[in-house]
Order: C-alpha cells, then structure tokens, then sequence
C-alpha cells in the first residue's frame, strides 16, 4: 500500500511555547486515523498543520508523497470537516456545497451532478434551498459533509465534527462516518477529545499529550498495551485502573507485592519479566477484574476485598472495591448479587496485566 | 507571483492605514509637540526654546479662564449627565408602557450637531424674548434671567445646554447596564423580601460600577473636547468669558496667528485627555487579554 | 427590569402616576428645543417680538424657511443654507463610503487575518480615536496647504476619511471577531481567496455593522463643525459652519425665525436618520463611545 500522509519530525511553536514536538506519523490509503487527546495537546493545531491552514516551524507533511512545504490548502486535495462546521451563512445548502467547485471553475453540469450525487448520499435533498440557520445541528453536520465530499478528496480532515452534537445523534453520525469511510475506502484524520469515537472509528490511533506523542497504534493496541499510564488512563472507559505495587526479586522470578489497607499483604509471583523496578503501578483493565473466574483458573489470582460502592450501568455492573491504597473498578457481570460491604473475591486476569514503571510512567 | 501576493494581502491591505494613521495622528502629535516648544508665532519656527510657550499660557489670564471653566464645565456637566440620565433609566425600568417611544425622545439630541443645540438654547435663554419674558408674562414681573450675557453665569448655560444634549444617551447606557444585571439575582433578593428601592442601592447600581465608569469617560471626553457648543452658544463671550481650551486653541492658531500659543495649549488638552483615558484603555485592553 | 410582584393596593398606583407624570415632565424637557424652533421658525419677525417664546404661532409663515433656504446672509454672501447643504452632502457622502470600505477592510484583517503586529496596528489605530483633533489642527492645515487641497471639498473629505478610519476599523473588527475563523479556514480549502473570502462570505454577513458604521459615519461627518471651520473657506463650509455664520451674524435685523428654520434645516438630514434608524444609531453611539 502507498503511503498517503506521511508527517515528519514536525515542530510547532506559539511565541515561546512548543505545541507540537517532533511528530512523525504515516499512514497508508484507506487508513482512518484518529488524533486522540485532551484539550490543548495540539491535536488540532497538526491537523491545521497538515491542512496548511498553519505554518510548521520545521519537518515534512508529504500528502500522497509529494512534499506540502509550498502548497496552498486549496491545492493539497483534502476536504476538512469543522467542529462548528464552518457553513457560510448567507449561503443556502447548495451554495455551501457547490461554492469550492464553483471558485476552482468547475463546469455548471459537472457542479449540479455531483451537488445531486452528495445530496442523494447524505440524504439532505430536501434541504438544498434552506440557509444554515434555518438547520438542526445534524442537519448542519450533514452539510458540513457534503461540502467535504463533493471534493472527492485524497484525504479527509475532520476537526472535532461530531463534538457539537448532542448524546443520540452524536453516535448515529459516529456510525454513519464509519459507513462513508468503509463504502468510500477514503483516507480519513480525525480528531477528538473522545476516547470512544477514537477507539470505534479508528484503523490507527495518535495519542496525544502536550504536543508529544504519547502512542501509535491500533485500537486494540492502544486499549491492550499502552505504552504508559498516561495512555493508560486516557483511553478506555472506566480507565484503566492503577495500582501502586513493589516488587521483590526471587531466584528466579518477581515477587508483586500489594499493601492492603489492613495491612495484609497480596503477592503475585511474575515469571516472564527479567527485569522490574522496586515501585511498579499495576494496570488492569475493570473487565480483567471480575467476580467468578473464568473458564482458565490457572492464570488468575483471587483477591478478597470489601465492596464500597455499586454502579449499575446497565449491560454491566461496575463494583468499586479498594486494592492496595487505591480505588479500583471492576466491571461485573449485571445480574451479580454482590451488596455494599460485603466481603468477597474479586478475580484478577494476570494475563492481561500491564507493569508501568512507576517512576518514569512507562510500560514494562 | 500570485501565492507571493495572496499571502501578504493582509499586510497590503492594513499597510496604508498603518502609515497613515502613523504620519496623520503620531507624526503630527510630535509636529504639534514640537512647535509647542518654540518661539513660532504667525509661522512655525523649529528652534526649540524650551517651554517659553507653556509659561506663556500659564500666565495668560484668558488661558486661565479656559481651564477654570473646563473644571466647571466638566464637572457639572458630567455630575448632572450621570444623574440625570440615571433617575431616567431607573423610573424606565419599571416596565414603562411607552418605553420606546419615551427612549426615542430621550435621546434625540444626540443626533443633533452641537451647533443646532447652541442655537435652539441660545434662542431659548434670550434674556429679551425667550424664557425670561415667558416667565415674566405669567405675572412674576421681576424674574431676571440673562446668564447667557452675564459673564459670571455664561458658562453655566453651556452646562444646561451640554446637559440637555448628552443626558439621554447616558440614560441609554444605564438602561443597558440595569437590564444586564444578573435577574436571578434580582428574583432571590424579591424572594428574600427585600424592598425595590434597596434592590437598587443594595444590588444594582454596585454592580453597574464598569458603565459608570465608561459613562464618566466618554461624559469627560466630550467635554475637553466641546468645542462647537460654545461657538454656537455664547461665541465664547462675552468677552471670554466662555472660553474652554479647545476656543482658546481655535482662537490662538487660527485667528491670532499665534502657532505657538495654539500648539501648546493642544498639547495640554491631550494631557488630560489621556489622563483620563489612557488608565481606562489600559484596564479594558488588560481585560481582554484575561479573558 | 424588576417584575412587581405585589402591585394591586392605591399607594403602588399612586406611585405609579407619579412616575408617569415625571417622565412625562422629562419629555417636555427634551422637546421643548424642539418645539421652540419649529414654532419660531413658522411665526413672522413681528409676532416674535410680540408673543410668547412657548405659544403656537398665530398665523403660519413659511417665509423664514425660504429665506434660511436661499437667501439668508452668511456673512457677505446672502444664498442661504443652500449651497453649504450641498456642500455637506458632497462631503460626507464620499467620506461616508470610503472611510466605511477601508474600515470594512482594515476590520477584516484585523479580526480574521491575524499577522505578526496586527494587534498592535489596532491599537495604535484605536488610540487615535482619542486624540482630541486640536492637536493635529496645526499640522494638518499645513499639510492641505501643501498638498494643495487647503478649503477645498476635497481636503475636508480627506480629513474626514482619515480620522474616520480608526472608528469604521473598531466597529467592523469587533463584528468580525465573532465570526467564527473556522469560516475562514474552510474558504480557504475550498480555494477561495482572501478578497473572494471577503466578498463572498464576509461582506454579505455585514449589513448591519455596515449599516451601523455609515450613520455613525454620516452624524459624524454631517454634524463636524470643527474641521469645517478649520479647513473650508468661503464657498466650501459645511452646513454646520453656514449655520453658525447665519445666527452670529451681526449685521441687519436679528431674524429668529429664520435662525430657528436654519437650525432646523441643518439638524434635519441627522434627525431623519435618527427617526428611521434609531436602532442602529444607538448602537453605533454605545459601541463608538464605550471605546472612544
């Protein structure tokens, strides 16, 4: 597969602060990659980056592998979708939609049928003579679509666009971006604050914290094996959960060693890992804390541990219980009978356990 | 070629002002600056003398009467403004019928040119045939009322007349500042059962401490800069008894040929121009930046 | 606005009349100029001296009207308010337009187009609203001498247009400002230039601000007696500078009545915009003058 955004060793600064450090990021045709992070991580400012809608202090944006350093944002062939969507407000739907091809001089039939084509796709024929004020928010982000795809780009930018949207359409828009991705194998950025939209629309994930990437990789990367707890935390939801640990070399394997509250003390023996620092957080997923264990007893370990609270969540129970000093969720199963104080065993998935190194943050 | 062009637009599109605001406000300031420390007197000389010029306005008596009457001017006239147009805006607050129509008649004065005004109050304040005989003609033969003659009282007509011109906009702004006030304030001082006045010295006008001051600002403003008022009311007689800085000015650079005179008292009247509006730019630039 | 919650008992209507009855009070304070001029301006020479500044006029003469028109002496000319009205007009229309393009413009850049040091242009623009005009009075003559446009129409305009840039810039950036840059951004990917963003994105969205910027504008301009009477001789003075020379004439016959039907007329092209536009107006007058 050819690559078609190619970014790199890209640096941005604001006056004195930095925003973007040293970014490098390819991605194939056909690739959907979501820039992931919370506000002010400067996932937006490279998506103005690759859109040349921002000058990069230094590094490459190759789109399609040509070099962007001189190219105009009209002339890089991508469309881009905004969080406000952007409408121009005097303009009735089909003039939004037809107003680019119309300054690039495309030809009246050639604008009227793909105007035709778009409008049938996204199901807004009947809304073609409205102005943008006269819209629903959907309705305004379906436009705001239409004018990305009658460009029929190479790349599609995608700026926070379902963010104004409430709850329901919210995750109806998010799967019907997924349908255009998949009936159009196009090749999509997107960013978002939200981990879930990241996690369900995405081939490929950008984590991004304060201008550095935090995480390249896939959703089930991403979730399985963050590469620190940063990543960890932001991504999945309840998080991940972190628990503070010291461990204790053996002969020939770790000792983990968990204080509980009480005192007590919870070991885990680590046999594949050769080597592991004195603190260690301990990163469990709340699903790999459950109330039964599975089918394969062997790789878990059972720890006894009072129930605080009880969050019924519908599809799943989530039971808050304190492991070491820390709070920890575990995602049960909903029918559970489990009440507030009681004792009881909660099963720990030791497969599925991520070690941070609890100085540096990074995964082990 | 073109990329080149549309990248700098911006720039080519902001440069002309930037250099005209540059060489007509900044440039002549400093000219104006300058000659203000020469001896020019019917043509500018540009050998500076030290402040021979700001000796000569501060001994001129007729320079003197200019910043007394400023004081008083400015100070009446600002103080009556405020009150005046803040009585009005509370009385239109209380869900008056014909609100808009009354707003409406407040504030027409303002579209009118200063000069309109000095003429309808001077034909008003003629001691021989405008309100005076009036009042006489209702049977009070011995009422006198020639302050727009009397050098003592001159100046207070420019404030009846100024406070007429500038009182219903200051009512505008009040209006504007009680509708802002928080209402679900308001409705949990009701509820408390506190009473409607003390809403207003209590809750209200406290929190209307930014449009007094922008009130206070733009009222100060006008005033240093009243000009035409004065021309148009009293000439600034008689004799000069009238006199403001900005007649002075006039009267000094355009029919005294004294340029010098001219230039310095300009300079002052910037002074307290920006005496008063520099803090209150600075505050409100600041502002901005922490939002 | 504080809703009564209680009002039904005779001293809250007692109240009630009273605070009728003193803004009631207040109106006959702001139009008694008003009527004073327009019953001046219709009685005769004789009926002034014998009547009443506050009566109705007993016989209507328009007489005064058409001698402020067309023959009322402003010094040793005697043609009227005419000529100078004109003058006006043909003054303010040309600054009126040019100030409020630039000022469009400049807006435009400032808000949306952010470079290195725009901001401190607008200041420096913004500042120069302050300034009281005296104190470039000195130069600026100068200058017109120089560039041969001393009492000429087209100095004043000159004028006008310059000390006008820095209000018509303030008013447009601050509408621009809340229009979302986004805007710009995807006009920029659709391949829109920026004059092509300006006129077909931008300039259709500013009918109000452009309506609010040409009537402060035009009061401005029309109402100006100080670069009027500073800059003008005899045959280019605004209304305004006729209509003082009018009233402070000092030879023949003190003519009230056509002193009050000058005024009238002078105050009479602000006064329609006023009446029909009132709304925008105010909000040029509280725009322009919380920052100037």
């Amino acid at each position: 597969m050819n690559s078609i955004l190619k970014i790199k060793n890209v640096n941005k600064n604001f006056g004195k602060i930095s925003v973007l450090n040293d970014i490098n990021i390819d991605i194939e045709s056909g690739d959907f990659l979501v820039l992931v992070g919370p506000s002010g991580c400067g996932k937006s400012t490279l998506l103005n980056c690759i859109a040349g809608l921002e000058i990069i202090d230094s590094g490459d944006v190759f789109i399609d592998n040509k070099d962007m350093s001189d190219v105009a944002p009209k002339d890089r062939d991508i469309a881009m979708v905004f969080q406000s969507y952007a409408l121009y407000p005097t303009m009735t739907v089909e003039k939004n939609i037809t107003f680019g091809m119309k300054v690039r001089g495309v030809p009246d039939d050639v604008q009227k049928e793909k105007l035709k084509e778009v409008a049938k796709q996204l199901q807004i024929e009947n809304l073609l003579k409205r102005k943008p004020g006269q819209l629903s928010g959907g309705q305004r982000q379906r436009v705001a679509m239409g004018r990305a795809l009658v460009r029929n780009p190479r790349l599609f930018l995608f700026d926070e666009p379902l963010s104004n949207l409430d709850a329901k359409l919210r995750v109806e828009m998010r799967t019907e971006i997924k349908r255009l991705h998949y009936d159009l194998g196009a090749s999509m950025v997107y960013v978002t604050h939200d981990q879930i939209e990241a996690m369900t629309l995405a081939t490929k994930i950008v984590v991004m914290k304060d201008g550095f990437i935090q995480q390249i990789g896939t959703p089930a990367e991403i979730y399985n094996y963050p590469e620190n707890i940063f990543v960890a935390d932001f991504m999945g939801s309840p998080p991940m959960n972190l628990i503070n640990a010291t461990t204790i070399k053996e002969k020939n394997h770790y000792k983990i060693n968990i204080k509980m509250e009480d005192g007590s003390i919870v070991s885990i023996k680590e046999k594949n890992k050769s080597k592991l620092p004195e603190d260690l957080l301990l990163g469990i997923r709340p699903e790999n804390i459950t109330e039964t264990s599975l089918k394969n007893k062997q790789n878990c370990h059972i720890i006894r541990s009072k129930v605080d609270i009880i969050e019924p969540a519908g599809s799943d129970t989530f039971v808050v219980t304190k492991i070491g000093n820390t709070e920890v969720t575990a995602r049960f199963n909903s029918e559970t009978q489990v009440s507030v104080g009681s004792e009881i065993d909660f099963v720990v998935d030791l497969g599925k356990i991520s070690y941070f190194d609890k100085l540096s943050g990074q995964r082990i | 070629m073109s990329n080149w062009l549309e990248k700098h637009l911006p720039k080519i599109v902001l440069g002309p002002s930037f250099l005209v605001i540059i060489l007509f406000v900044y440039g002549f300031i400093a000219w104006t600056a300058w000659i203000s420390f020469t001896r020019s007197r019917l043509m500018p000389k540009y050998d500076i003398d030290g402040f021979i010029q700001y000796q000569r306005l501060f001994d001129s008596p007729r320079w003197e009467v200019a910043i007394d009457n400023l004081f008083i001017f400015g100070f009446l006239f600002i103080l009556i403004s405020m009150l005046l147009g803040l009585v009005i805006a509370i009385f239109l607050d209380q869900k008056i019928r014909i609100e808009g129509a009354l707003r409406t008649i407040y504030l027409y004065p303002m579209a009118l040119s200063l000069i309109v005004t000095g003429t309808a109050w001077k034909w008003i304040l003629n001691p021989g045939l405008g309100l005076e005989s009036v009042i006489k003609g209702w049977g009070f033969k011995d009422f006198t009322f020639d302050w727009v003659i009397n050098p003592d009282f001159a100046i207070y007509t420019v404030v009846i007349a100024g406070v007429w011109q500038a009182s219903g906009f200051v009512m505008a702004l009040f209006l504007a500042g009680l509708r802002s006030v928080d209402q679900e304030i308001i409705k949990a001082a009701q509820v408390d059962g506190v009473p409607t006045l003390r809403i207003y010295t209590a809750i209200i006008i406290p929190s209307m401490a930014p449009i007094f001051l922008s009130a206070f600002i733009v009222l100060a403003h006008l005033a240093i800069k009243s000009f035409d008022l004065v021309i148009a009311l009293t000439g600034g007689g008689p004799g000069y008894a009238t006199d403001l800085p900005a007649t002075y000015m006039y009267t000094m650079a355009f029919s005294r040929g004294d340029i010098g005179q001219a230039a310095s008292s300009a300079i002052i009247m910037m002074l307290v121009v920006f005496a008063v509006v520099v803090p209150y730019l600075y505050s409100e630039l600041r502002n901005k930046n922490d939002q | 606005m504080i809703n009564n919650i209680n009002n039904t008992n005779y001293t809250n209507l007692l109240l009630r009349f009273l605070l009728y009855f003193i803004l009631i009070v207040f109106v006959l304070y702001y139009l008694l100029p008003l009527f004073v001029m327009i019953t001046t301006s219709l009685k005769s020479l004789e009926e002034i001296r014998t009547g009443s500044l506050v009566s109705l006029p007993r016989n209507i003469t328009f007489e005064a009207w058409g001698t402020a028109w067309s023959s009322a002496c402003t010094g040793i000319q005697c043609e009227g308010l005419r000529p100078f009205f004109w003058n006006s007009i043909f003054i303010a229309i040309p600054a009126v337009f040019i100030s409020t393009l630039i000022g469009a413009l400049n807006g435009y850049v400032v808000a949306q187009w952010r470079f290195r040091g725009a901001n401190i242009i607008f200041a420096l623009m913004l500042f120069g609203c302050f300034i009281p005009f005296q104190v470039i009075l000195l130069p600026m003559a100068r200058i017109l001498g120089l560039m041969d446009l001393a009492g000429s129409i087209t100095g004043l305009i000159f004028v006008h247009v310059i000390y006008g840039i820095g209000f018509t810039t303030l008013f447009f950036r601050n509408y621009y400002v809340n229009i979302p840059n986004e805007l710009v951004k995807a006009a920029k990917i659709d391949g829109a230039t920026f004059l092509r963003i300006f006129w077909s994105i931008f300039l259709p969205l500013s009918l109000p601000i452009i309506v609010v910027t040409v009537i402060w504008q035009f009061t401005q301009i029309w109402n100006d007696f100080l670069f009027g009477v500073s800059f003008s001789q005899a045959g280019t003075q605004p209304i305004t500078v006729a209509l003082n020379n009018i009233v402070n004439s000092t030879t023949g016959v003190k003519e009230y009545n056509v002193d009050m039907a000058a005024a009238i007329i002078a105050a009479m092209p602000t006064l329609i915009v006023y009446v029909f536009a009132g709304k925008y107006f105010i909000r040029g007058l509280t725009a322009g003058s919380v920052k100037g």
